[in-house]
C-alpha cells in the first residue's frame, strides 16, 4: 500500500553503513600510516629487493618516485592513495607490477574454497563437541571433552599442516601434498585450517551454554518436565549462539590469518600466499591490499551478524541501540 | 535418553587444596625450556653448529635424543640452543603488548575524555585485522630478523591489552574508594599506584600470562613463514620450516621440534589458566 520508504526501519540500517565505512576509511588510514609514514624508504626497499641498487640509478629512483607519488609531501601522497582506493584501485604490486585489486581477485576464489571447506568441517565440530559436553553427566568425561580444545589451540597450525602431510600424503598417499587441484587436494588445508577454528567454536559454545543453563527460564522449563535434549535444542542453543556470533567477524579474520600459513604449508595458491610473498619480497601495496580485504572481510560480517540478531533474540532492536 | 540432564560446568570450581598433576607438570616444562634457554650447554653438549656429513638423518637415538638433521647436526642440541632466541623473542614480545597497551588503557580509562573515545576507536580498527597479518604488515616495513618478529608480534596484540585495562581501570575509578581518596586531595598519579593499579594488575597480568603461549605461536609462525633469523641460527620455527624438504626421508625432523613448541604453548596456557582463575575474577 505505502509507497513511501519507511523510515524507521532503514534509519538503523544506514547508521550501522556508516560506521562501516567509518572503520574501512579507519582501516585504510592506519595500514597507510604502518606502511607508509614509518622511516623506511620504499623506493630503496623495492630497489635493494631486484639488486639494483647503485649510485648510477639515482634517476631510476627519481622515476620510480614519481611513480609510486613517494616525491610528493605525505598527505598528499594519502590523498592520492585514498583517491584512488575509493576507486577500487589499490596500485600495482612492485614485484610483478599487476593491479593489487586484480591479484586480490584473481587469489580469492582459492582461499574463499578453503576457508570455506574448513567451516564446513569446523563449525559440526566444536558445535558438537560444546553440545556432547553440557549433555555429559560424568564430570570426568565433561572435563575430558571441554580439554579437547584447549589443547587443539595449543599445536603450532603449520606443523599439524606438515605431520598431516607427512602422514596421509607422503606415507599413505591418500591425498595429494600440493597445489589446488580438484577436491582432494582441499582435504588436508582444510583439516588443518579447521582444528583451531573448531576449537574456539567448542569453547565459546560451551561457556555460552554453561551460562545460559544457569537462567530462571531453565529452571522453570525443568520443572515443567521438558527432557535434557528438548531444553538444549528447543530453548537454550538459540540463546548460546548469540556470544558466538558475535565472535564471527574474528573467527572468518583468523581463517584468512591461518590461510597465510596452511596456504605456505601445502603450496596452494590463494591471498595467504600472496601475502606471504608480498611480505617476503617488501611488496608494500600488495600488502596493504591483504590488510585492507582482511578488514572490510570483518566488516561486513559484523555487519551482516548485526542485521542477523533481531532474528535470533527478538529482544534485541536495532532501532533501539545507538 | 533420559538418563541425560543436562547440566552446566560447575561454575569455576573451587579446588585451591587439590593435588594438579597437570598444573605441575607445566611448571616442570616451562622450568625445563626456561633452563634451556639459560643454560643451552647444561642440557646439551653437542655443538648445535656442528656438522657432521656422515652422520646426516640420522633416526632419534640414544647418542641423538631428536635425530640429526641434513648437515648431520644434531636436532635435540639446535632445540635446546634455540630456545632462548624463541623465549626471548616471545618474552620481548608479551612486555612490548603489556607495557603498551596497559599504559595507553590506564590513562585512557582513568581520564576518559576526548582522547580516550579517539583511542577507542583505533582499537576496535585494530581488531578488524587478524593480529597476524597485522604483525607482517609491520615486519614488511622493518625488515626481517627475530627482534623484528617480536616486535611486530607485540603491536599487534596492543589493542587487546588497552581493551582490557581500560574496562579494569574505569571499574576502580568509578569506585568509591577512589571518590574518597580524591575528595581528600589525593593526586591523580597517587591514586593510580596506590588504588587502581593493585587492583587492576591481576587480570591484566593473567591476559600477559595467556597471551605467552600465543605469543610463542605467533613468532614461530612467522619465523617458519621465513621472516626471521637467519638460517644458520638454531631458532623454533626456523628449525621446522628447514626439516620440511626432508620430510619423506627424516619424519622426526620436524616433528620432535613441533612437539616441543606445543607442549610449551600447552603448558603456558594451563599455567595461565590456573592464573586467571587465582588473579582474574577479584570483583
Amino acid at each position: 500500500m505505502s509507497s513511501t520508504v519507511d523510515y524507521p526501519r532503514l534509519r538503523p540500517l544506514l547508521t550501522r553503513l556508516g560506521q562501516a565505512l567509518f572503520v574501512l576509511w579507519a582501516a585504510f588510514t592506519l595500514s597507510f600510516l604502518i606502511l607508509y609514514a614509518l622511516p623506511s624508504d620504499p623506493v630503496t626497499i623495492m630497489l635493494s629487493q631486484s639488486g639494483e641498487i647503485s649510485a648510477a640509478d639515482q634517476a631510476q629512483v627519481e622515476a620510480l618516485r614519481a611513480r609510486y607519488h613517494l616525491d610528493q609531501p605525505l598527505p598528499v601522497q594519502y590523498a592520492i592513495a585514498l583517491w584512488q582506493a575509493v576507486q577500487l584501485d589499490l596500485g600495482q604490486s612492485i614485484q610483478s607490477g599487476q593491479a593489487v585489486t586484480q591479484s586480490l581477485l584473481q587469489s580469492l576464489p582459492g582461499t574463499a574454497a578453503l576457508a570455506g571447506a574448513a567451516l564446513l568441517l569446523a563449525i559440526p565440530v566444536g558445535v558438537g563437541v560444546a553440545l556432547l559436553a553440557s549433555l555429559v553427566r560424568n564430570p570426568r568425561g565433561q572435563e575430558a571433552l571441554l580439554a579437547l580444545p584447549s589443547l587443539a589451540v595449543s599445536l603450532p597450525t603449520f606443523w599439524v599442516g606438515l605431520l598431516l602431510l607427512q602422514a596421509l600424503s607422503f606415507r599413505l598417499h591418500v591425498f595429494p601434498a600440493m597445489g589446488n587441484q580438484g577436491l582432494a587436494s582441499l582435504v588436508l588445508p582444510a583439516l588443518t585450517l579447521a582444528i583451531p577454528t573448531a576449537a574456539v567454536i567448542a569453547q565459546v559454545l560451551s561457556r555460552s551454554i554453561a551460562n545460559v543453563l544457569r537462567q530462571p527460564f531453565v529452571s522453570a522449563l525443568r520443572s515443567k518436565g521438558v527432557g535434557p535434549v528438548r531444553l538444549l535444542f528447543g530453548h537454550v542453543l538459540h540463546n548460546a549462539a548469540i556470544p558466538l556470533l558475535t565472535l564471527a567477524g574474528g573467527i572468518i579474520g583468523n581463517l584468512l590469518a591461518g590461510a597465510v600459513v596452511t596456504e605456505t604449508v601445502f603450496s596452494r595458491d590463494g591471498i595467504g600466499r600472496l601475502a606471504q610473498g608480498a611480505v617476503a619480497s617488501q611488496d608494500i601495496p600488495v600488502v596493504q591490499g591483504v590488510v585492507l580485504l582482511a578488514a572490510l572481510i570483518y566488516i561486513l560480517i559484523n555487519l551482516l551478524v548485526d542485521l542477523l540478531y533481531p532474528l535470533l533474540d527478538p529482544r534485541i532492536d536495532l532501532r533501539k541501540t545507538p | 535418553m533420559s538418563e541425560l540432564t543436562l547440566s552446566a560446568p560447575a561454575p569455576l570450581p573451587v579446588r585451591t587444596r587439590r593435588w594438579r598433576p597437570v598444573l605441575w607438570l607445566s611448571l616442570l616444562v616451562l622450568a625445563t625450556v626456561l633452563g634451556w634457554a639459560l643454560a643451552p650447554g647444561l642440557f646439551s653438549s653437542i655443538d648445535p653448529l656442528h656438522a657432521m656429513p656422515a652422520h646426516a638423518l640420522q633416526p632419534p637415538s640414544a647418542a641423538h635424543w631428536f635425530g640429526t638433521d641434513h648437515l648431520g647436526r644434531d636436532l635435540y642440541s639446535r632445540t635446546v640452543h634455540g630456545a632462548s632466541l624463541s623465549l626471548r623473542a616471545t618474552t620481548l614480545a608479551v612486555l612490548i603488548a603489556l607495557l603498551v597497551g596497559g599504559a595507553i588503557g590506564l590513562v585512557c580509562g582513568y581520564f576518559s575524555g576526548r582522547v580516550d573515545s579517539l583511542l577507542m576507536r583505533l582499537v576496535e580498527v585494530l581488531m578488524a585485522i587478524p593480529s597476524l597479518l597485522l604483525a607482517m604488515a609491520v615486519i614488511t616495513v622493518l625488515g626481517f630478523g627475530t627482534l623484528n618478529i617480536a616486535l611486530a608480534v607485540g603491536l599487534s596484540s596492543v589493542a587487546t591489552f588497552i581493551r582490557l585495562t581500560r574496562g579494569e581501570v574505569l571499574r576502580w575509578r568509578a569506585s568509591t574508594f577512589v571518590e574518597a581518596a580524591l575528595s581528600c586531595g589525593v593526586g591523580h598519579w597517587a591514586i593510580i599506584a596506590r588504588h587502581i593499579l593493585p587492583h587492576a594488575a591481576g587480570p591484566v597480568l593473567a591476559l600477559a600470562a595467556l597471551e605467552f603461549g600465543g605469543a610463542v605461536l605467533a613468532v614461530s609462525a612467522l619465523s617458519f613463514l621465513g621472516f626471521g633469523a637467519p638460517p644458520p641460527q638454531p631458532e623454533w620455527g626456523l628449525l621446522i620450516a628447514e626439516g620440511r624438504n626432508f620430510m619423506v626421508a627424516a619424519w622426526w625432523y620436524t616433528t620432535l621440534p613441533g612437539l616441543v613448541v606445543a607442549a610449551v604453548v600447552l603448558a603456558a596456557n594451563q599455567i595461565a589458566r590456573a592464573l586467571q582463575k587465582s588473579w582474574g575474577d577479584n570483583r
